[in-house]
């Protein structure tokens, strides 16, 4: 970063201010540590278990023990062994180790992999990648909720299919699919696929057992449930074939060398104890305030639409809607200013606005994806943050319908 | 693939975008021209109230665009505002970008769509008062052309992707 931006960014944020209230909806892109949580990692950085847990040191056999502990911990909350968990630095990690890793040591299985047109991008981009040399993508259409359809599915799944790799709940629109349902499909179709799950943001929103499901890699983040940001992990069933993506000293991880984050793996599983613990009632409060908000801003604003399908089919914290006639970057900036910080769908990376892909797949129009912001809820929001939400976002939008150039009357 | 940074924006930028100047479609406009379009993200439409002098009396806009496409836009009617046209016709993105404390380069864009918007405007006032002015050039500016640009740009995108 030059010194010029960095400087136009300090005197940006001084100009700012602190809001009166601050509401953070932005848990999609990284997210407010739990107290506990850094409570719970701040020994491992300098007092107890800082050294490296493959090294025959007390600190090293305190890190190991850490290590094994918190990964005993979040492995009981997916049923599975926790030697069957590669911790790495992010999910987009795990999914690109899953997705380059699981094709490459599967390859004498077939030349297709099957995925949906609404993956992450860290799904889609390695799956690209492995087109260059020679692989068949195959991306599964979703309805206008964002649902695939099983038979669908299954009729594109052949003996030439080495990895399916289906995410459980849609991180931008919240749609849950008809996972299991899937999967007895693939396994009868061919049960030699290798069948990835990118299951981050159905962890700790959904009952989720990786043993039931019968996955044969799952992709889970930290950050999506309030741990801390740069650790991930990618569960792989005992027996499955992976490759390795990276190089270099091997540590306690077969897959993921170099020295493991042991205060984030920590976080990581605090966080998750955290989650579990009255999970119901976490889920419930996350459903309430998420139908609160989407009731909330439809009911005083108009021309809003919803993104996503409704009630139990939906993610309990996921909110996307579209503002039409405003554009994405200004309404969040807008808020920002008032102190509820959300992203939007579209980006800014070249000349013209990048509607998200899938909004597109949804058939949403490029001017409804552009006026798309997502807010996800979290156990730790309360009914003042959503009713405070409630009084900016009617004044805000409107504000920005004020300047538009796009008026109801012409879309 | 570019990386994405967080859009430095100066405060005059925001300044701008939370209190416009010149905001608003303006009924006895004597011309108005809009550039960009809703499906690429950004869309200026500048109206101008022309004296029989050829003076801008008056400029307003509307912007369905990002905050940079706002403070482009405001600084824009702003400047031109009791200028000749041919004045007005000089004034150049890197002149709105200046003005605004930089743009970040991602959003050149905004200014030069706010000079195209401006440009088609004083185009379409001479074609209806019949005769072109010897400074005005026959043949369309970098800025109009990037204009044009992104618009089918945006066509074409949306054609591939049916297409797909």
């Amino acid at each position: 970063m030059s010194e010029r931006t960095l400087k136009s960014i300090e005197e940006l944020i001084k100009f700012h201010g602190k809001p009166k209230r601050e509401v953070y909806f932005d848990g999609e892109n990284s997210g407010r540590v739990l107290k506990e949580v850094i409570e719970a990692m701040l020994p491992y950085f300098r007092d107890t278990g800082y050294g490296h847990p493959s090294i025959t040191n007390k600190p090293g056999w305190e890190a190991y023990e850490a290590f094994s502990k918190a990964s005993e911990l979040i492995a009981k909350t997916l049923n599975v062994n926790s030697q069957d968990l590669i911790f790495t630095h992010s999910g987009t990690e795990a999914n690109n180790l899953a997705i380059l890793g699981g094709v490459r040591a599967n390859k004498h299985l077939g030349k297709k992999i099957i995925i949906s047109a609404i993956e992450h991008l860290s799904v889609i981009f390695p799956a690209k990648e492995l087109e260059k040399t020679g692989f068949k993508i195959v991306e599964v259409p979703v309805d206008s909720e964002g649902f695939m359809d099983p038979d669908t599915l299954e009729s594109f799944v052949d003996d030439d299919t080495v990895l399916v790799s289906i995410g459980y709940v849609n991180h931008e629109i919240g749609t849950i699919q008809r996972l299991r349902e899937i999967i007895e499909k693939i396994r009868d179709k061919n049960p030699n696929t290798i069948i990835h799950s990118d299951v981050v943001d159905a962890y700790g929103r959904i009952p989720l057992d990786l043993t039931k499901l019968d996955l044969d890699m799952a992709t889970l983040s930290s950050h999506k449930i309030k741990g801390p940001r740069g650790v991930g992990v990618l569960y792989l069933k005992e027996g499955v074939n992976l490759e390795k993506i990276i190089y270099g000293q091997l540590s306690t991880q077969e897959y993921w060398p170099g020295v493991e984050n042991v205060p984030l793996v920590v976080g990581f599983a605090k966080a998750a104890e955290i989650r579990f613990t009255n999970f119901e009632e976490k889920v419930n409060h996350m459903r309430k305030l998420r139908d609160m908000l989407i009731e909330g801003i439809m009911d005083k604003v108009p021309y809003v639409i919803l993104n996503g399908p409704k009630g139990e089919r939906r993610a309990p914290d996921n909110v996307n809607l579209s503002f039409l006639y405003c554009e994405g970057e200004a309404l969040t900036i807008e808020f920002s200013f008032n102190g509820v910080y959300v992203s939007s769908g579209s980006a800014c990376t070249t000349r013209v606005l990048e509607p998200s892909h899938v909004l597109v797949a949804i058939g949403r129009k490029y001017e409804e994806a552009h006026g798309s912001i997502l807010f996800k809820v979290d156990p730790e929001h309360t009914i003042e943050d959503i009713e405070y939400t409630l009084e900016v976002v009617p004044k805000a939008v409107e504000r920005i319908r004020m300047i538009s150039s796009a008026k109801p009357r012409e879309v | 693939m570019a990386s994405r940074i967080p859009l430095p924006y100066s405060p005059k930028v925001l300044e701008l975008f939370r209190n416009p100047k010149n905001l608003g479609r303006m009924e006895d406009a004597t011309i108005s021209a809009t550039a960009g379009s809703l499906a690429c993200g950004d869309r200026i439409a500048i109206y101008l109230k022309i004296n029989k002098d050829d003076i801008v009396e008056k400029a307003s806009f509307e912007s369905y665009g990002c905050a940079a496409n706002i403070a482009a836009a405001s600084v824009l009617t702003e400047i031109i505002k009791g200028k000749p046209l041919k004045e007005a016709w000089k004034i150049t993105w890197r002149q709105i970008s200046d003005e605004l404390g930089g743009l970040p380069a991602i959003k050149y864009h905004c200014g030069i769509l706010a000079v195209g918007a401006l440009r088609r405007a004083i185009r379409a006032y001479y074609k209806k008062e019949g005769g072109r002015p010897e400074w005005l050039p026959e043949h369309l500016t970098a800025e109009e052309r990037q204009a044009l640009e992104e618009e089918e740009l945006m066509e074409k995108l949306a054609k591939m992707r049916k297409k797909l």
